[in-house]
């Protein structure tokens, strides 16, 4: 009999936030690897004062030696698909093989405007990076080597449901309560099932915390998600600002299924960190 | 504060009330169109927890409300001369004229302003605007809520008797235009409500589309003059209608908000339109009360608290509406199972649950279909195919076999000359085309090998990205090895694959084969298969390719219908994968439906997957008759947890 599986919590490193200077996520990163959290994720935008996922991880990687790295999700599509695939090799590399590689199609027109890259055909561009990631297209000229990289797929559609159980390890869910989870958990499953894959998929969901200053982070939801009109004010209002709603999301999305949960910083201060490692105790 | 609330239905009257219990020094008006006593429909129903909920924010008008509610907990079921009937259903309704005349006497005692015949020619101007004015909502219009209205369901026109029916009654006459069904419930102690609905075609065959009130309340009358026992219809505005399904991307703008009919309808054959629409009065009293009148607070925590509820009761009627639409593919089934099958027909209640209600009725369907008294429950159940006899409905060991090299989804993979010790199994004879030469499914499915074999399909078009372009199959090779697979075959079900894109079904769908006559090659693999193997024989089929440019459910159906004629005991029920870039619908259970219209509509016998986890999903799938066989999808149990030994506490014996 195989035993029941606790879900493990990650941290997000503030790298959206913005304030955020180098030498605090350098910081955070070393922390985090010296506290309890299994792994430290990033999200992707362009058009915001964010930093790059994969250079981010990629100084990560020098500041930790345990933690998984995790792009939670990275834009697939924003990339060209070999500067997407070696860029996350390199980073696979640099940390000696702690990547876990979480892709979707995005959700904002602006960053591919930005880009320069065409917003149309997205979704089936996505499908070719996985693909070529995955299927090791062209590893033998496109190097580092790719072996061992935990791929997510993330997204809500049927198409992202079948991307992920075709080429990934496992799903990324994109937050919310509990039962929003568990309803995309046995999407993710029915679609692992229906294309044949052996074994299970990691499910990986996501929230928020403000564990000090709650107004600063609810600021900080809103500003962030502005791009999806009046959802943004619900985004906000689902931020674990105590420890009593840090323990109860934690047990709620264990209870759903979640191996792993990534739980990412609204408002740039260290002792976010202490405060959510005590909320964890 | 001031309130004014558009609309004085149950939802907008009910949060009236709950807001001036809230704060007395609140300023509340409801305006109405219409005058007082008018009123559409006839009695609305309640389950047992609204009326705990009306109970807890209201006690004045719960007691008003139950003092002349009808109650049952019988659903009788009037069918092809016979009349089953299911208990342990809780049900209440009230006539929907009394329940308004409750709620605005209610109001006035509360010093609420009630305006009728107000037109509202723009938004309101006032501190918390509220639009309860049901699905045609004007207040929606001022705003963009993100509306979303389609029609749902068949045609239906709502009617009142004054025969009192003692339980929830459904009936099914057979017309020579067709089936009509009839929903009936008693709402006091004189009257019911009686409506009555058909498919589209079935309503203008009866020339339904071009009688006046009168005329079609003749129609209604004569034609359920049984279930009637003689008593009279009466009409209150009854005309046919189509069913709207609204639904709203966001419940509230600014200080605007909706509740009810406004923001959400579900399909009147599951009879949650009143409740929803009060429950929604208390969550967003709650919410205010709890925010202290901060509204956009409180209009959060009420699309937060309510949506995720409405949307689950919005599928279940979804799933009604459409189990009513397609009533007539049921008219096969024994009256029991016609039962069974209407009553889970919304995906809430399973034999499960349904045993626990009623356990009387579990054990006559149990017994029907296992033959004994005391029967274990459908799953368990024995079947019969072509002279093959399954123990039960669920114990089916899938092994796919590839018919060739050519046709092997991956290298090392099971071939027919390979098989191993015969066991009892469903055998798979699948000819990957082109899905074939690809990697081991472990880290990834459609990979292709960097060193494939050549594949072939009907078109040169590679399945996926970076796949190898196929070359024309040399059918004449294909057929026999199909033959000479099935000649060496020993399996209790030998299945054919013609789905998922491989090269059978490749050849099915318009995406993958530019041939006019696409089931040619298909139809001689299965007639020649057909020859060379005697026992139960089955085919693989996606019914859809879930492609707008693909084979639909109807084609699919088509294609089945097809299939039997040319020999096939048994559709194996999948969907999609025909191409790469489908749009598949993942949930549990996903290709149920599915299943249901092809076992009912071609009349064949089917098996079904599709993330099924429980035996309780695959007693309620053949006790319906949406399937014959079902196969599991098993997690592993993870029942026990790791053991942790305190480390303050030493294990070690003293010495």
């Amino acid at each position: 009999m195989k035993l029941r599986a606790e879900v493990k919590v990650g941290v997000g490193l503030p790298t959206t936030v913005p304030g955020a200077t180098g030498e605090l996520l350098l910081e955070w990163a070393r922390r985090a690897d010296a506290g309890p959290f299994s792994s430290v994720a990033v999200l992707d935008r362009v058009v915001y004062d964010s930093y790059e996922p994969f250079a981010t991880l990629a100084g990560a990687a020098a500041a930790t030696s345990r933690v998984r790295l995790a792009t939670m999700i990275a834009i697939g599509p924003l990339r060209s698909t070999a500067m997407l695939a070696k860029q996350a090799a390199s980073v696979h590399g640099l940390s000696g093989g702690r990547l876990t590689l979480g892709l979707a199609v995005g959700a904002r027109t602006e960053d591919f405007d930005a880009a320069g890259v065409e917003h149309k055909g997205r979704g089936k561009r996505l499908g070719e990076q996985l693909a070529y990631i995955r299927g090791n297209v062209d590893a033998d000229r496109v190097g580092p080597s790719r072996d061992g990289i935990e791929i997510l797929v993330g997204g809500l559609s049927g198409q992202a449901y079948a991307r992920m159980a075709r080429y990934a390890d496992g799903y990324a869910h994109n937050g919310g309560p509990p039962r929003a989870f568990a309803g995309a958990a046995s999407r993710a499953l029915a679609a692992w099932s229906d294309l044949g894959r052996p074994g299970k998929p990691q499910l990986w969901g996501q929230g928020y915390f403000a564990l000090g200053d709650a107004a600063r982070g609810e600021a900080y939801l809103k500003d962030y998600y502005a791009f999806t009109g009046p959802f943004a004010e619900k985004i906000a209002a689902g931020n674990l600002t105590s420890a009593r709603a840090v323990k109860d999301f934690v047990r709620g999305y264990e209870e759903a299924g979640c191996d792993e949960l990534v739980l990412f910083p609204t408002v740039v201060e260290i002792d976010e960190l202490e405060r959510l490692q005590e909320a964890l105790a | 504060m001031n309130v004014e609330i558009v609309g004085a239905g149950p939802a907008g009257l009910y949060l009236a009330i709950l807001l001036k219990k809230l704060d007395r020094g609140v300023d509340v008006r409801v305006h109405e169109r219409n005058p007082p006593d008018a009123t559409f429909g006839f009695g609305v129903v309640f389950s047992e927890e609204t009326l705990g909920a009306l109970r807890d924010a209201d006690p004045e008008t719960h007691l008003e409300i139950t003092d002349t509610f009808a109650r049952w907990d019988r659903i009788d079921i009037r069918y092809q001369g016979r009349e089953l009937s299911s208990r342990g259903h809780s049900f209440s309704a009230i006539a929907r004229r009394r329940l308004l005349e409750i709620l605005q006497e209610r109001c006035r005692e509360l010093d609420v302003t009630l305006e009728f015949g107000v037109e509202v020619e723009e938004l309101p101007d006032a501190d918390l605007v509220v639009g309860a004015d049901g699905a045609n909502s004007l207040v929606r219009r001022f705003r963009d809520f993100g509306t979303k209205v389609r029609t749902e369901g068949s045609k239906y026109v709502w009617f009142g008797t004054d025969h009192v029916f003692d339980a929830f009654t459904f009936s099914f006459r057979e017309t020579e235009h067709g089936l009509f069904n009839a929903h009936a419930y008693p709402y006091d102690e004189r009257m019911s409500t009686f409506i009555v609905e058909c498919p589209e075609e079935v309503w203008r065959s009866a020339g339904l589309d071009e009688m006046d009130e009168q005329e079609s309340l003749t129609f209604c009358e004569q034609l359920f003059a049984n279930e009637l026992r003689g008593r009279e219809l009466f009409s209150n505005r009854s005309l046919w209608l189509d069913f709207p399904k609204i639904t709203n991307k966001t419940w509230y703008d600014g200080n605007v908000v909706l509740l009810g009919d406004a923001v959400h309808t579900a399909h009147f054959s599951i009879g949650s339109g009143t409740k929803l629409a009060m429950e929604d009065s208390i969550a967003l009293a709650a919410a205010l009360a709890r925010r202290r009148w901060n509204l956009s607070a409180a209009f959060i925590d009420y699309e937060l608290d309510r949506a995720p509820f409405v949307e689950r009761t919005q599928e279940a009627a979804s799933e009604s509406a459409a189990y009513f639409g397609r009533i007539a593919s049921y008219s096969h089934l024994e009256p029991i199972q016609f039962a069974f099958n209407l009553i889970t027909r919304a995906g809430r209640i399973t034999h499960a649950t349904l045993g626990v209600r009623d356990p009387q009725f579990t054990r006559a369907l149990d017994a029907w279909l296992g033959g004994k008294a005391v029967s274990p429950p459908p799953a368990f159940s024995p079947f019969e195919l072509r002279g093959v006899r399954f123990a039960n409905r669920f114990e089916l060991h899938e092994r796919t076999a590839a018919v060739s090299a050519e046709g092997a989804l991956a290298p090392g993979e099971l071939t027919a000359e390979g098989w191993g010790p015969p066991e009892k199994v469903l055998l798979r004879l699948a000819h990957a085309g082109r899905r074939g030469a690809t990697q081991p499914r472990e880290r990834g499915v459609d990979l292709p090998l960097a060193e494939g074999w050549p594949i072939v399909a009907p078109t040169p078009r590679p399945y996926s990205p970076f796949g190898a372009i196929p070359e024309p199959a040399d059918e004449d090779s294909v057929l026999a090895a199909f033959v000479a697979a099935a000649t060496l075959a020993d399996a209790d079900v030998l299945e054919i694959d013609m789905a998922h894109g491989y090269l059978l079904g490749s050849y099915l769908s318009p995406l993958t084969n530019d041939e006019d006559d696409r089931l040619r090659f298909p139809i001689q693999v299965l007639e020649a298969v057909r020859a060379a193997w005697a026992g139960p024989l089955a085919v693989r089929l996606s019914v859809t390719d879930w492609h707008p440019r693909g084979n639909t459910v109807d084609d699919g159906i088509a294609i089945a219908r097809e299939l039997v004629g040319h020999g096939c005991d048994l559709i194996h029920v999948e969907a999609g994968q025909t191409i790469h870039d489908d749009r598949p619908q993942y949930r549990r259970g996903f290709l149920t439906a599915l299943s249901d219209r092809i076992r009912n509509e071609v009349r064949v016998p089917t098996l079904v997957g599709g993330y099924l986890t429980t035996l309780d999903e695959a007693s309620t799938i053949v006790g319906a008759g949406r399937a014959d066989l079902v196969l599991l999808d098993l997690p592993e149990t993870e029942i026990e947890r790791p053991v942790t030994t305190s480390n303050t506490v030493s294990s070690e014996v003293p010495a």
